[in-house]
């Protein structure tokens, strides 16, 4: 497939510009966090994305979805990234969405999809345990009761757990953390007896929060895919959002660096205009060219996923690793291009350089993932 | 008929040709080691490629090129690759540099008389443009050429011109208004170098080759019909073929990463390997599959990582400017990343030989080694030459991001 825009996706990429632009500026998060809304996003505008089609991108039309692939998905989260719209497309639209979809039996598709494509569901998977991504890293536990299971243990930095009306719980039915093997996924309704979200306030403002279960009993219809074999959907969850979160970070490496070249070309120290100095055309230059190489490899990813190539998740990796060295490079040199300015909470620098962190960390960061390249590699 | 069966009748006629016309002997380049080639075979498949333009494919038939469109040469390209063989090469500086030029801006008779030279590889090629004065400040240059009659007459020297102690002609930069300011006393001239007043010497790299000449002029005569263009008005033409020159380098570099077709393929489904790690192996020792030290480990999957997407970006710049338009500007961030990387990748293999690199010549040491520890000094050269890695930031900052001056 080709590596620019078909004439659809260039359609909805203005589109999407436009739309987020107007209703998600970035004063959107400000607002948010400014007022501490408790779930950090107006579900409101989520429903008016959801009748753009953006909800169920990936989803079949028999749930309501707009069955589009990557290639769609990284146009909307490289738009999100531009102004850090705040909205569930990682939780829900593409974790949550990709969960079922590839896991559920009919039932649970039934239930949940065209809730998602309408923009209804909000859905948060919980899968990590730990600080530093580790995909099989998973102890929470679902031991078997009579007609049913058993879920205890914690979970943490669960994106959108607040406010969520279903949640996708990773955990071990057999084995032990670390093993590949023996993770099952579960639907569970959080208003279940013994669930305890509690809302952790993240640096970039988004919605997240630490999930206990406390013996919380539920049924066997509960459980998405076969038992001991979720790690097989949790993969392609990890995949899409892998690679949703680069065309972010892209996004955010995009944005932050063409506001850092316009203050290059309209601020004036020792009466000359800054962006005149070598010191800094050279690094501009030089930041220029990692977005455009940023950009080949995440184009690259989304397809590679849409066409089911084969050794793909070199690409992924490779995509992931990039995008978060180029964006936390592109917002550590924005900020030290705007001098004092940049340190205040007043420019917007700051926000964009605690999400890309934020989206930096998440499933793996760029050493993880060159780690991960290098063994799809063979080395 | 459609375009598809035209294109498959172009296929098929050049199997046949392909099959009557090259050498048996320079096909199936890598496994064929008992039949190698002779002086013979190699002048027989330049005839036969320069009989057709294959040399330079796409050039209009009229100055001895091809004539082929886009997709008659990609099949050409396709057909050539599947019988294992190259096309007979040529002057690389009048394919890739002269040519395009000529074609832009020289005259229909500069056109009939130096393009079909070039296909034919009679005439070799070379560059006169960087002076001892006048490097990264290319529009300093100094080299004078007066008018006298129907000759421009030149004094002056180049240095840096890659093989002219090979090369028959050269195009070069002169000064031929010394009162204006200096990009506008440039003019581009084309010149024999066989004749009197010419002075080639080589000059000795610190990778024991001697790939560049320094060149003096003492009343040399160019034909005031090879001036290219208008007097005075060599600058701009000089700045379009560094665009040439800028989209060579950044594709031919040895580590520099063309896409591979493996790569740049949908749907191959042959396991990812990195060379590089694979020639690493020996000298680091593995566990499980894995290379033994974590650091250059992790610092040969970050090369191979950059040189993917360096990759994937040639291969999206092509098809954004499938429009038709030449190389623009983002020719310079390819100069200037393939340089880089090249360099890089010799640092590492560097790193990886540990003291076996640390020969010379002779005994003790591998072929691989010693060319690579060549090769390491040698790419030292890729950020200076055909504009430094600061000129291309320059560029850059300048024509893509529209820094102010």
């Amino acid at each position: 497939m080709s590596l620019v825009l078909s004439e659809e996706q260039h359609l909805l990429k203005q589109t999407a510009a436009e739309f987020i632009s107007e209703h998600s500026p970035i004063t959107h998060l400000r607002a948010m966090r400014d007022t501490a809304d408790p779930i950090g996003f107006s579900k409101d505008l989520w429903k008016e994305m959801a009748e753009l089609g953006w909800t169920g991108i990936l989803l079949p039309e028999q749930y309501g979805g707009s069955e589009l692939g990557m290639a769609e998905l990284g146009v909307l989260l490289e738009e999100c990234g531009r102004t850090l719209a705040p909205y569930p497309f990682l939780s829900t639209a593409v974790m949550g969405a990709t969960a079922i979809a590839l896991g559920g039996n009919e039932k649970q598709k039934s239930n949940i999809l065209p809730g998602i494509s309408s923009g209804e569901q909000i859905v948060a998977v919980a899968f990590q345990e730990n600080p530093r991504f580790a995909p099989y890293a998973i102890s929470t536990s679902a031991r078997p009761s009579d007609d049913g299971f058993i879920l205890s243990g914690q979970k943490a930095w669960v994106w959108d757990a607040c406010g969520a009306d279903q949640l996708i719980v990773a955990a071990r039915t057999s084995g032990e953390p670390g093993d590949r093997r023996g993770i099952s996924l579960f639907l569970v309704e959080p208003s279940c007896q013994g669930i305890a979200i509690t809302k952790t306030q993240m640096v970039d403002s988004r919605n997240s929060a630490r999930i206990e279960f406390d013996d919380v009993i539920i049924n066997s219809e509960a459980l998405v895919g076969e038992l001991n074999e979720g790690a097989e959907i949790l993969d392609a969850v990890y995949e899409r959002c892998t690679t949703a979160l680069a065309a972010e970070l892209f996004g955010i490496s995009q944005e932050i660096f063409e506001r850092t070249l316009e203050y290059l070309k309209t601020r004036e120290q020792f009466g000359t205009l800054i962006g005149t100095f070598q010191a800094l055309k050279h690094r501009a230059a030089d930041l220029f060219c990692e977005v455009e190489l940023t950009h080949s490899i995440v184009l690259e990813a989304l397809r590679a996923i849409d066409e089911d190539r084969p050794y793909r998740e070199r690409l992924v990796s490779a995509a992931k690793a990039r995008a978060s060295d180029t964006a936390s490079r592109v917002c550590r040199e924005a900020l030290q291009m705007h001098g004092g300015i940049g340190m205040t909470d007043e420019v917007d620098i700051g926000l964009f350089m605690k999400r890309a962190k934020a989206a930096e960390i998440a499933l793996g960061d760029s050493s993880f993932h060159r780690n991960r390249f290098a063994e799809v590699t063979g080395f | 008929m459609d375009e598809e069966t035209i294109l498959e009748n172009f296929r098929n006629e050049l199997r046949n040709w392909l099959e009557a016309n090259c050498p048996k002997a320079l096909r199936d380049s890598a496994a064929n080691t008992k039949n190698s080639p002779r002086q013979e075979d190699h002048a027989a498949w330049l005839k036969a490629c320069a009989s057709r333009g294959y040399t330079t494919p796409t050039w209009p038939k009229e100055y001895g090129g091809g004539g082929l469109s886009k997709e008659e040469h990609s099949i050409l390209l396709e057909e050539i690759d599947r019988i294992g063989t190259h096309i007979a090469p040529v002057s690389f500086f009048g394919t890739s540099m002269l040519g395009p030029v000529l074609l832009e801006f020289g005259s229909e008779a500069q056109k009939k008389e130096h393009m079909p030279k070039i296909t034919s590889g009679e005439i070799q090629w070379c560059q006169g443009y960087s002076e001892p004065g006048a490097g990264s400040d290319l529009a300093s240059l100094q080299t004078r050429a007066v008018r006298q009659g129907n000759d421009f007459i030149i004094n002056g020297s180049k240095i840096w011109t890659t093989g002219a102690h090979h090369a028959d002609w050269m195009f070069c930069l002169v000064r031929t208004d010394p009162n204006a300011p200096k990009h506008d006393g440039i003019s581009f001239i084309l010149f024999d170098l066989h004749q009197p007043g010419v002075t080639i010497s080589p000059l000795m790299l610190i990778s024991g080759q001697s790939d560049f000449c320094q060149v003096f002029f003492e009343d040399v005569k160019a034909k005031a019909e090879n001036l290219v263009g208008e007097l005075n008005a060599g600058w701009t033409i000089a700045k379009r073929l560094l665009q040439h020159e800028r989209s060579m380098l950044s594709g031919g570099m040895p580590g520099g990463a063309r896409p591979s077709k493996k790569e740049s393929g949908s749907q191959k489904a042959t396991a990812p390997r990195s060379y590089l790690a694979e020639s690493a192996r020996p000298y680091l020792g593995e566990e499980g599959g894995q290379l033994n030290d974590p650091i250059l480990r992790d610092q040969i999957a970050q090369y191979e990582l950059d040189s993917l997407c360096f990759g994937l970006s040639l291969q999206r710049s092509g098809q954004e400017a499938k429009a038709g338009q030449g190389p623009g500007a983002a020719s310079s961030m390819f100069k200037l990343y393939a340089s880089e990387m090249n360099k890089r990748r010799s640092e590492l293999v560097m790193s990886i030989q540990g003291a076996s690199g640390l020969g010379w010549e002779g005994e003790g040491f591998t072929p691989g080694e010693l060319f690579e520890t060549r090769g390491w000094l040698r790419s030292k050269g890729n950020s200076i030459e055909g504009g430094t890695s600061e000129v291309q930031l320059n560029v850059i900052a300048k024509r893509v991001l529209g820094l102010p001056d």
